[in-house]
């Protein structure tokens, strides 16, 4: 019987559960004996020039080694932004003229213990003159203060031309309505934070532990921070606590270790605090959207213009290349005859934005589903109605929309039902309509959401995506897999040896998988964007079907039969000869006198488009504004599932922290860009009292663009969960007139909405 | 300061900073890693461990408070030898792999003793209990639903005298 579909355990989990992980910080190593400790002073102001730097105080401190600021750094090179971005917008590795958020690093303190480094970071003088700060990204883009003034503007790109929209777009609608909505900047907050640990060879080369989601990111992303070659930087992933596409690359943080290390000539080490975490590790999302849909009285959506002011925080990072995939997205699983979007990406005085899980498309799904919900409340349809009647008809062949995605295969109307049917959506709505006839205070909603979402992308349709692996079968039966990618909780472990364990007869146990050495494995796409398995262990099960085959030619010799005559038996990990059982080689014997090994690399032809519905049921108490999730139901059709567990553990991480963006979670600054949320305490961080278990439905739509027919299910959750819940809540309170409230739908933004409603306000 | 604690059964004797706190005195001075830092505001409880069987976030004890007193940590929680081949996990982490509770893993040694320590209290919780007992311990990956369900797990494992 075939492993693969089934619960597998993970192999990963006891060592866990017992003596822990071993992350960056844990890590105990030769090379690292005698580490100083790093810490970094950071900008406590959003916007200020540095008049001057003090650190002669720091020098002083009890265990301080040295101090370092901007001027000791010159020699590293400046940090550009993407050809597509104002290419005025640079910065160096340490501010030195001009601090752009609070939690930018200033000046880098090093110390013998870790405790006299929080000490001694304190004493690092700076002079700030503060600037205003620009912390509204709608008004950004009005350049009235400039972050970068050798830039001329705070818009570091445009994608689309925003005065060639159609004018004519919704000309033959009967109803038309629009609205701005706010895609909230939250923070990843992975529970291990960032860290690094670095010691340079003899060979003038760097070893860098630092937890990541791809080592050859990281080194390349490190080596050109530091001016180096990819090939001086040898990078090392620990254990993971997580990373949410925040942990991509190599930040400032993490090259200013590696360089301390050079620097002193001994190992470095740094863990950053929760409070760095928040203000300085990349947040997420951080879009305002202006979306107007306008169609037929009968439901059909006849138009749809979706415009976006995307916040990148004061970095040109990767947040300012979200809108790229936001646009991408733009008519998710609807057939919608006229469609445009357009999108500028502004710098603000704030932490900058990168990836988080979804990284722009959780973004078009909550823009468009919002409006589908408004849609159907103008012309007061159902939300279900009104998606069934615009959902692209199942497709086998891939299809083409007009923002050039290719989906490749999907039936959204099939989850759309099966996702009603296992809520028992007719009863829900039966149920609302009995408690509205009662006046019950605590009002009852129901929200919606269709999408379909793009995974394991790659750079363009000239460069399709792929991925590497390496299987060695071991003489005493045994087998190690090397692999491109990066687990960092997802049970790649547990789920490549499945793969390699399906074709070599191999038990899962006795198969160890590597990765996130630059020595061991030297190419790699890493972990993100949903891509792991359909690429990786693609990789992983063709080189295992490769290795097969190289050991049927040894086997045919061995065995003195022609490699026709030979049959693998996966049962017994072993060769025979057809008709004549006794005639046998086990695989493992055939590595004996030569290494049994292959590597290979596996080219997928494109993306894939993982596609679902999810139906949110919540309570809103009236009388203080309280939401409280009391259902979620998803279908979440990736493909064909290898292990039922772990898939089930991505949908349900995903689904809880998309419904911690709709109505708990959000990154606060105040006026003069002060983060308001710099900690646990006060960063909303969901918690198990906000959610329920979870409701998951079952489909499976395979993909013909790899051989196990499996798409993407890391970030499902986090986009279909978000505008369920959210549109959940403006659901319960539509009978008062309430057509919108934006994320997170707080008690109090959820009470002032009601005030407003009953023209208390 | 000198202190003396039983950690894991054994009993040490250790020269000490007086603000050293209990999660670095296990770390570093023990040099028993499993517990984790994840935040600086006793908010998240990847740090907690048992003091004298209670759960206790091990961020917001001095080790001079904890001097002549017994800590207990994921690392001797188990029955022995686990992570080893024929190894027995204790029951509460046999109940978190059967159910999948832990994905990147940096939450769970915490929230393993968090557990330990809210079924000594309530041996047979509702799922409301069982949501309302860890909510100060914070996980990234799982949304506590299989969590939940370990807990759960663990609770009828014992209750009916099975293992998970």
């Amino acid at each position: 019987m075939s492993i693969l579909g089934t619960r597998v355990l993970r192999t990963e989990d006891p060592r866990f559960l017992t003596t822990g992980g071993v992350y960056t910080e844990d890590v105990v190593d030769d090379r690292l004996a005698g580490a100083c400790h790093v810490f970094f002073a950071r900008s406590p102001v959003a916007h200020a020039r540095i008049e001057a730097i003090d650190v002669s105080a720091a020098r002083e401190a009890p265990g301080v080694i040295a101090v370092f600021t901007g001027a000791d750094l010159a020699e590293l090179p400046e940090i550009k932004p993407g050809a597509l971005f104002n290419q005025q917008m640079t910065r160096r590795i340490l501010a030195t003229d001009k601090v752009r958020f609070v939690g930018e690093p200033v000046a880098v303190v090093v110390t013998e213990q870790a405790y006299q480094g929080e000490d001694a970071v304190e004493l690092v003088d700076i002079d700030y003159a503060v600037l205003p700060a620009v912390v509204d990204f709608a008004e950004a883009a009005s350049d009235k203060v400039l972050l970068y003034e050798e830039a001329g503007t705070n818009v570091a790109a445009n994608f689309g031309d925003a005065s060639a929209l159609d004018e004519h777009l919704f000309d033959e609608c009967e109803v038309v309505t629009t609205r701005t909505i706010l895609n909230q900047r939250v923070a990843p907050a992975p529970m291990e934070t960032r860290a690094a640990a670095a010691a340079w060879g003899e060979d003038g080369r760097v070893t860098a532990w630092i937890p990541n989601q791809g080592a050859q990111g990281t080194q390349g992303g490190l080596a050109r921070l530091l001016g180096l070659k990819p090939e001086q930087v040898h990078i090392i992933t620990p254990d993971v606590g997580g990373a949410f596409g925040a942990k991509f690359g190599a930040d400032p943080e993490h090259a200013l270790v590696a360089w301390v290390a050079r620097q002193l000539g001994r190992p470095a080490r740094w863990t950053e605090t929760r409070y760095e975490n928040l203000v300085a590790m990349t947040h997420g999302r951080a879009q305002w959207q202006t979306v107007t849909i306008g169609g037929k009285r009968d439901g059909t959506v006849l138009a749809y213009r979706l415009e976006i002011i995307q916040d990148s925080g004061a970095h040109v990072r990767l947040g300012a290349m979200l809108p790229f995939l936001t646009i991408l997205m733009t008519p998710g699983p609807y057939e919608i005859p006229k469609a445009e979007a357009v999108a500028k990406s502004v710098v603000t005085n704030t932490t900058p934005i990168g990836a988080y899980r979804g990284a722009g498309r959780p973004e078009a799904s909550a823009a468009l589903e919002r409006a589908m919900d408004l849609f159907a409340a103008e012309i007061g349809a159902d939300p279900a109605e009104v998606r069934r009647r615009n959902l692209l008809p199942p497709f086998t062949e891939p299809h083409r929309t007009k923002f050039g995605a290719l989906y490749d295969t999907g039936d959204y109307a099939a989850a759309l039902d099966k996702a009603l049917a296992a809520a028992g959506y007719d009863e829900l709505r039966k149920e609302q309509a009995e408690r509205r006839a009662r006046g019950d205070t605590v009002a009852m909603g129901i929200g919606l959401a269709s999408y379909v979402e793009i995974t394991g992308m790659g750079d363009g349709e000239e460069s399709p995506p792929q991925e590497n692996a390496t299987v060695e079968v071991h003489p005493d039966g045994t087998a190690t897999i090397l692999t491109g990618t990066s687990p960092h909780g997802q049970g790649h472990a547990t789920a490549w040896a499945m793969l390699a364990s399906e074709e070599l007869g191999i038990p899962v146990d006795k198969i160890t998988l590597k990765w996130g050495d630059t020595d061991l494995v030297p190419e790699g796409g890493g972990t993100g964007g949903s891509r792991s398995l359909q690429h990786g262990g693609s990789a992983v099960r063709q080189a295992s079907q490769e290795l097969i085959e190289i050991a049927r030619e040894r086997a045919a010799s061995e065995l003195e039969a022609s490699a026709a005559d030979l049959r693998f038996d996966v049962e017994r990990s072993a060769f025979e000869v057809v008709g004549d059982p006794d005639a046998s080689v086990p695989l493992a014997g055939l590595a004996e006198e030569e290494r049994l090994v292959v590597r290979t690399v596996f080219t997928a032809p494109g993306a894939t488009f993982p596609f679902g519905s999810h139906v949110a049921v919540v309570d809103v108490d009236t009388e203080t504004g309280k939401v409280v999730l009391r259902r979620i139901v998803t279908v979440d059709d990736a493909g064909f599932v290898l292990n039922p567990l772990l898939a089930e553990g991505q949908r349900h991480g995903g689904i809880a922290q998309g419904a911690a963006q709709a109505f708990v979670e959000e990154v606060v600054y105040d006026a003069d860009g002060n983060p308001l949320t710099a900690s646990f305490a006060d960063y909303p961080f969901l918690s198990a009292t906000e959610v329920p278990s979870f409701e998951l439905a079952d489909m499976q739509t395979l993909t013909s663009y790899n051989p196990l027919g499996v798409k993407g299910i890391g970030e499902a959750g986090s986009i279909g969960a978000t505008p369920a819940v959210q549109n959940a809540v403006v659901d319960a309170l539509s009978h008062l007139g309430i057509r919108h409230i934006d994320m997170p739908a707080s008690p109090q933004r959820v009470w002032q909405a009601i005030q407003a409603a009953k023209g208390n306000a | 300061m000198q202190v003396e604690l039983t950690v894991n059964g054994r009993q040490r004797s250790d020269e000490v900073e007086p603000r050293l706190l209990l999660v670095h005195y296990l770390r570093e001075v023990c040099g028993l890693r499993a517990a984790n830092v994840g935040c600086d505001t006793t908010s998240c409880g990847a740090c907690t461990v048992l003091l004298n069987g209670t759960s206790v976030k091990s961020c917001t004890v001095l080790t001079v408070q904890a001097n002549g007193q017994q800590v207990t940590t994921a690392e001797g929680l188990a029955v022995k030898g686990a992570g080893e081949e024929g190894g027995e996990l204790h029951p509460v982490q046999a109940a978190f792999r059967q159910e999948h509770g832990l994905q990147c893993g940096f939450c769970t040694p915490g929230m393993v003793m968090a557990t330990v320590g809210l079924l000594s209290e309530n041996p047979h919780p509702t799922e409301a209990e069982v949501r309302e007992g860890l909510e100060g311990n914070f996980c990234r990956c799982t949304g506590y639903h299989n969590i939940v369900r370990a807990v759960l797990a663990a609770a009828e494992a014992e209750r009916t005298g099975t293992s998970a």
